[in-house]
């Protein structure tokens, strides 16, 4: 059968399970709605974690983005899963205990302070979006290559089924919705990875096959052979760094902090019943993230083999079916500079910027681009987010297999989509509405407020994946930087020490905020020539600073909650009581 | 209170230094006592500061800061450095979190504040 038709199917069978499962689990409650009445089953939450968590960004791009980075892509390995450590041992149980719906809603009872409530919605919002937008653009990907849809069409589709069980299921639906799409989604990410392992090492089992030999024979290791390969194309080995020592450890640490004070995630704790559920939930959520993030590495050095194989050297008619279609979407494209008719793929950008494509093919039948050309013998671009969904045609495998990747990443970023929603609408309804702006809020007129949030957030996801923003790359450094240096210290500090005050977390965040803040629109946007390692301070990228302006946000609070009055006694026996685990109720504890 | 009330003070409930099991009368479970409620908490660092050194050691020191040296050594066919930071690290982490739930609970349970039983860890004979 046909790609288009089988990925017809599976998508639609996918789609039609998850939704089935929505109207299933609806929510009649805003604890149903929130928390999902705080009664999920630990197993059953660590894989509904673990789909909230695994983005498009790792189904989709993460191998890709380790593949073309080699042993330093090792930052979104180390950074990733570490900072989820992080997360399950210093925050999870904690806020567990406290017992209610949103990150916001601690921090303003921990902090006894509106402002402090306010400042921690607004990050979470622009946190939030930054990561939808990525989300939907994995959407307008997956549907205009395989669906041949135009992006807008797909997107939108895509923005019907997220509706339907974000807003009818609320917290309860997207749980057991996501428990499904994790299952579709590693079964799709296993599946092409275990044939490629086998294809290109002769090992079943992918996180051994990159460090075996060659099937072809020749008895040489997978790495060094790939060394090898790239050596020769005048790039780096792919086992060795690019960067310095400095930059990937604080690139690390930034994305370890900021991933542990993302807001979708740590409010999934919050459904289960009890704070030693809300550990044991983290272990399980890390066992299956863990199996699609030891996958990655491997898929990212076959997928580097496979595609300088079926690249390089090869006239434009020799390629692979996959090349010319993902040149039609634009995600890849080559620039013939010594007319020799066959495509040269070295060390270096082959023109400057993404590529525009004019009306008009070349003599071999490509599409020509408009781009400035550069010094460099490399004529082929290829975008990192390809890879993986490439991946299944580069090595050649049936066409089932692809379409369950096309579905596979399609679960991946509808379930972080509607995850993401969720903690919008509840920030907006929850948080804004009911306890800054209009406290006589009913329980129904809340749950329609959340309801119209999560459409509206919907339509602007929407609109980011129909009109990407050309920043989108820019601004995630943001959303990890951005969290790393205001949400994460003001919750550990909330936990940790009783003596933190509101002043002294107030001051954090907003010194951390505008410091972080600053170096990034500094170096991404005001001064875009000089972010190189001679201007950065300590040489640390805008991607790492998070990490700097984590640690001034703890040095700016400590200092000035000495200086201030301590917090009120009730704040200090609330901190007493979150520490331990008895007494835990079903999240939330008024209306 | 029934009669096998003893039994179940000597098994939820903690001992003191001389081996006697701690009176709990007057404590209920959200009130646990302010000494009680400090050994559990330095006991709970203690426990987290081990985990979090290994969690350092694995991820920044194998991973980034010894790369180099490490990967002077083969494992498994992968330069050692290599592995820690694409592979080993990870494994490692999977292990801390299980063993955090595991130590935890231990720790929850000699200091009597788990929330194994949550509605009557004061009140033996009711269950």
């Amino acid at each position: 059968m046909a790609v288009q038709t089988l990925t017809y199917i599976f998508v639609g069978l996918t789609f039609g399970l998850y939704i089935a499962i929505a109207l299933w689990s609806r929510a009649r409650s805003t604890t149903d709605f929130y928390v999902a009445g705080g009664g999920v089953n630990p197993v059953v939450n660590g894989m509904a974690t673990a789909a909230d968590w695994m983005s498009a960004a790792s189904f989709i791009s993460m191998a890709g983005i380790i593949a073309f980075m080699g042993r330093d892509g090792a930052v979104y390995l180390l950074g990733w899963t570490g900072g989820y450590v992080l997360l399950a041992l210093l925050l999870a149980p904690y806020l567990r205990k406290f017992g209610q719906f949103t990150v916001p809603d601690f921090i303003g009872e921990r902090y006894y302070s509106r402002a402090a409530r306010v400042v921690a919605v607004v990050c979470l919002i622009f946190i939030s979006f930054t990561y939808i937008a990525g989300q939907m653009r994995g959407v307008g990907i997956v549907f205009s290559r395989f669906l041949e849809v135009d992006i807008a069409t797909g997107v939108v589709i895509g923005m019907g089924i997220v509706f339907i069980y974000a807003v009818l299921g609320g917290m309860k639906g997207i749980t057991y919705t996501q428990a499904a799409q994790y299952c579709v989604l590693i079964f799709a990410y296993m599946v092409p990875a275990i044939f490629i392992s086998l294809l290109v090492s002769g090992s079943p089992i992918p996180q051994l096959g990159f460090g075996g030999t060659m099937a072809d024979g020749s008895g040489r290791a997978v790495l060094e052979t790939l060394d090898g390969i790239l050596l020769d194309l005048g790039f780096g080995a792919y086992t060795d760094g690019a960067k310095s020592n400095i930059d990937v450890f604080a690139i690390t640490a930034a994305l370890m902090i900021g991933t542990a004070g993302l807001p979708h995630v740590i409010v999934r704790f919050f459904t289960v019943p009890k704070v030693s559920d809300a550990r044991r939930s983290a272990g399980w959520a890390l066992m299956f993230i863990a199996i699609l993030y030891t996958t990655a590495p491997a898929v990212a050095v076959f997928a580097r083999i496979n595609f300088v194989e079926s690249v390089n050297e090869k006239a434009y008619d020799e390629t692979p079916a996959w090349f010319r279609n993902w040149e039609d979407i634009g995600l890849v494209a080559w620039q013939d500079k010594n007319d020799d008719g066959r495509l040269q793929y070295r060390a270096g950008a082959p023109f400057s910027g993404a590529p525009s494509f004019g009306e008009t093919r070349g003599e071999s039948g490509e599409r020509l681009i408009t781009n400035a050309t550069t010094e460099t013998a490399n004529e082929v671009y290829v975008d990192r987010d390809i890879i993986v969904l490439a991946n299944p045609e580069i090595a050649a495998l049936p066409n089932w297999v692809i379409a369950l990747v096309a579905a596979g990443g399609l679960a991946a970023a509808l379930s972080t989509a509607a995850g993401l929603l969720l903690v919008i609408s509840a920030a907006v309804s929850h948080d804004l509405l009911k306890k800054t702006f209009s406290p006589n809020l009913s329980e129904r007129q809340e749950l329609l407020y959340a309801r119209v949030a999560i459409a509206v957030a919907l339509g602007l996801a929407g609109l980011f994946g129909i009109y990407p923003p050309a920043f989108v790359a820019q601004v995630v450094a943001f959303a990890f930087g951005l969290a790393a240096a205001s949400l994460f210290p003001a919750i550990l500090l909330g936990v940790f020490s009783k003596r933190m005050n509101k002043e002294g977390a107030i001051a954090g965040m907003v010194v951390g905020l505008v410091f972080t803040f600053s170096y990034i629109v500094y170096f991404k946007f005001v001064s875009p020539g000089s972010n190189t390692a001679a201007h950065w301070l300590f040489g640390i990228s805008p991607e790492g600073i998070g990490f700097i302006g984590a640690a001034l946000n703890f040095a700016v609070a400590g200092v000035v909650a000495r200086l201030t009055a301590p917090p009120p006694g009730a704040v200090q026996d609330l901190v007493d009581d979150i520490r331990l685990p008895s007494g835990a109720g079903v999240a939330h504890d008024h209306g | 209170m029934t009669g096998d009330q003893t039994d179940t003070t000597s098994s939820v409930f903690h001992h003191d230094d001389q081996g006697n099991p701690i009176g709990h009368t007057s404590h209920d479970n959200e009130a646990v006592s302010e000494s009680r409620m400090s050994a559990y908490w330095s006991a709970n660092l203690k426990f987290l500061g081990v985990l979090l050194v290994v969690w350092f050691a694995v991820s920044f020191g194998a991973g980034i800061i010894f790369v180099d040296t490490l990967d002077q050594y083969s494992f498994l066919g992968f330069p050692l450095g290599f592995w820690f930071a694409q592979q080993g690290a990870i494994y490692v982490f999977v292990v801390l979190i299980f063993s955090y739930v595991i130590g935890m609970n231990r720790i929850d349970k000699a200091h009597g504040v788990d929330d194994d039983d949550e509605s009557s860890p004061a009140a033996g004979g009711n269950a």
